[in-house]
């Protein structure tokens, strides 16, 4: 079914990036705690409990709604922080947990069953009877995608299944099915999954070798850049490598995804939320990409051209892509 | 043999070897040949086949799967046939709903779509579920799992909780490259500079997967497809004692390129206390042709790392 509006999901990591969110005009504002419980555990980033209740308030008071983040797997013999993160947000008025271990969504579903689950990314969702298993099994209100389908496969799932969903529309790309990547880990020990980061800033040098620098995860060089290059955050999917001989960008570009001209062509696929990534950004980011994403998201609604939002500033590597939605990328 | 942990468990429990599915993309009669030698001459106790990687290589070998089984199951190998980890095209769909209603077989889980057809009747589960914690595990077991492959990622100390948890049999990984990541996009076509429509199967070119450099020419990882794997072999032959007494026993050994019954045999012989895991490991590293062993997750650390018995053959 056609979406008329589509709701506009953004990233919060502080309170003050939570309220840019909503009076640049965000529908929804998600967010963490300051722990392991979120896929986003950078150091100074993040919600106290108070916090979070003054943030949730913030948004009522502007007619927004808070979501909040618990999408990394708990670890084995200590599944308290996440439980007690569950009862928490819960009991502060989040709208909604986004979740992606099973343990985890059957604890909420069992201990808060009235607060909407939404299925994280990190679950890596992307087929329809993946789908359907979430939402019969802990009634699961909306699904996050995945950010490897094409808008066709978008629309054929959202045919099949009987959940709203919601999709990436801008800020960081991960290329490889999320919640099933353990790149991070084998080169530094610390993964998303378990320890809510990717190629965490603890373990990244910039060795200065004269004619260009060089950026290191743990031990291991992930790019280099010469005097007329910018040097880029060595994020492990997006670095430079070498196979048969040959150097390149072999996951990825350092890119970041903008899918603003696809708008209407999610709304006609049935999506019903748009997310933007980047809760690790700063107040005046949030604030420039909500409001610019407000504006398309308008003009998609009223069946008008999306016009020019003027990002390609603040894009990694000021290079934008559309990412899976347009099947050569694959 | 050794005594579980359980205070109410006082039976011992045999330690199994089990063979896992083969990754890579290897001919088909290659790979048929394979699995007569395995069902001949392997001391494993279940071998898991089928596609698990790419859905485009999978009906190559399907023709084989038939005469394949026959043959390890009259060797008294258990078979069970392992499902596709990434399930994103109609075709895919259809090919994990058409396994899993195959009667009589037991079939392993490598994603939900999988495990949401298999609940309610005996399965097993693969390494490709998340199943980090005792919350999942219990979700997994009260829908039918009697068998799980755990993520090559978690730790020691995650093992030990799971172990403890645990009704069902677990299994750990503890030889071959480790399973990293898995994609949308196929890397191997990338770095041939074709599209994945089209990518001329070119991944038959590496039968344990193309290296993959830093540009200081470190070796780092591995591509087989639109899998990302360790550069390194994982390496768990230090740790069989010490995973037993975590309530761990059945051990997987991961397909490469080289003679894997002499693998499975050196893996047997550790089992069965005739030789010291350091000597195995120098035996391992001859038929491995000197790839560096590792097993850091082992020990909550970088998983490239190794330590123990198998230090002096880390990268």
């Amino acid at each position: 079914m056609k979406t008329e509006k589509l709701e506009l999901v953004c990233p919060a990591g502080t309170p003050a990036a939570l309220r840019a969110a909503v009076d640049a005009g965000a529908d929804t504002v998600y967010c963490g705690f300051r722990d392991a419980t979120n896929a986003r555990n950078f150091p100074g980033l993040n919600f106290s409990r108070d916090e979070l209740g003054a943030g949730i308030q913030y948004a009522a008071d502007h007619g927004s709604k808070v979501l909040v983040a618990l999408n990394t797997y708990p670890e084995a013999g200590n599944a308290e922080p996440w439980h007690k993160a569950v009862c928490d947000a819960a009991d502060l008025g989040a709208h909604a947990l986004i979740m992606a271990d099973i343990g985890l969504l059957a604890y909420a579903a069992e201990n808060r069953p009235n607060t909407r689950r939404h299925l994280s990314v990190q679950a890596s969702a992307s087929n329809p009877d993946a789908i359907s298993y979430y939402t019969d099994t802990f009634d699961v209100k909306r699904v996050v995608l995945p950010r490897v389908l094409t808008v066709p496969e978008i629309a054929a799932l959202n045919k099949e299944i009987n959940v709203e969903t919601e999709v990436f529309v801008f800020g960081g790309l991960c290329v490889m099915a999320e919640g099933r990547c353990s790149l991070s880990s084998y080169a530094t020990g610390q993964s998303p999954n378990m320890n809510g980061v990717c190629s965490p800033a603890s373990h990244v040098r910039y060795e200065d070798k004269g004619n260009k620098m060089v950026s290191k995860l743990g031990d291991f060089t992930i790019n280099a850049f010469s005097e007329s290059e910018a040097a880029g955050y060595p994020t492990l999917c997006k670095g430079r490598f070498s196979t048969q001989d040959k150097v390149s960008y072999l996951f990825e570009d350092p890119t970041s995804l903008n899918a603003a001209e696809f708008l209407p062509e999610l709304m006609e696929a049935g999506v019903t939320a748009l997310k933007i990534e980047g809760r690790q950004r700063g107040k005046a980011y949030i604030a420039q990409v909500v409001k610019a994403f407000r504006t398309a998201a308008d003009a998609a609604a009223r069946g008008e051209v999306i016009p020019d939002l003027g990002l390609e500033q603040i894009t990694e590597g000021q290079r934008e892509t559309t990412g899976a939605y347009n099947k050569r990328w694959q | 043999m050794l005594t579980i942990k359980d205070g109410n468990k006082t039976m011992s429990q045999p330690s199994k070897l089990n063979l896992g599915p083969n990754l890579f993309n290897w001919a088909p009669e290659k790979l048929r040949d394979f699995y007569f030698k395995i069902a001949d001459e392997a001391p494993v106790d279940t071998v898991f086949i089928g596609e698990v990687v790419c859905s485009k290589r999978q009906p190559f070998f399907a023709q084989h799967i038939p005469e394949v089984a026959e043959r390890l199951t009259a060797a008294g190998k258990r078979v069970i046939f392992s499902s596709l980890a990434l399930v994103l095209t109609k075709r895919e769909v259809e090919l994990t709903r058409e396994l899993c209603e195959m009667e009589d077989v037991l079939i392993e889980a490598n994603d939900l779509s999988a495990c949401a057809k298999l609940a309610g009747r005996d399965h097993a589960v693969g390494p490709f579920v998340n199943i980090y914690n005792e919350g999942t595990l219990k979700v997994m077991e009260a829908q039918g799992a009697k068998h799980i492959s755990l993520a090559g990622e978690l730790s020691r100390t995650s093992l030990a909780a799971l172990g403890k948890a645990a009704t069902v049999d677990l299994e750990a990984q503890v030889f071959g490259r480790l399973p990293l990541a898995i994609s949308a996009r196929c890397y191997h076509a990338r770095s041939h500079g074709l599209a994945k429509d089209s990518c001329q199967y070119v991944c038959d070119k590496d039968p344990d997967g193309m290296d993959l450099d830093t540009l200081d020419g470190d070796p780092f990882l591995a591509i087989n497809g639109v899998q990302t794997m360790s550069y390194t072999c994982a390496n768990l032959i230090g740790e069989l004692s010490d995973l037993q007494t975590l309530g761990i026993h059945n051990f997987r050994l991961s397909p490469h390129d080289t003679d894997m019954v002499q693998v499975a045999k050196i893996f047997r012989s550790v089992l069965d206390g005739e030789i010291e895991p350091v000597e195995a490991t120098e035996k391992l590293d001859e038929l491995m042709d000197g790839l560096p062993f590792a097993n850091g997750f082992y020990y909550a650390t970088e998983g490239v790392k190794a330590k123990g018995a198998i230090e002096e053959f880390g990268l």
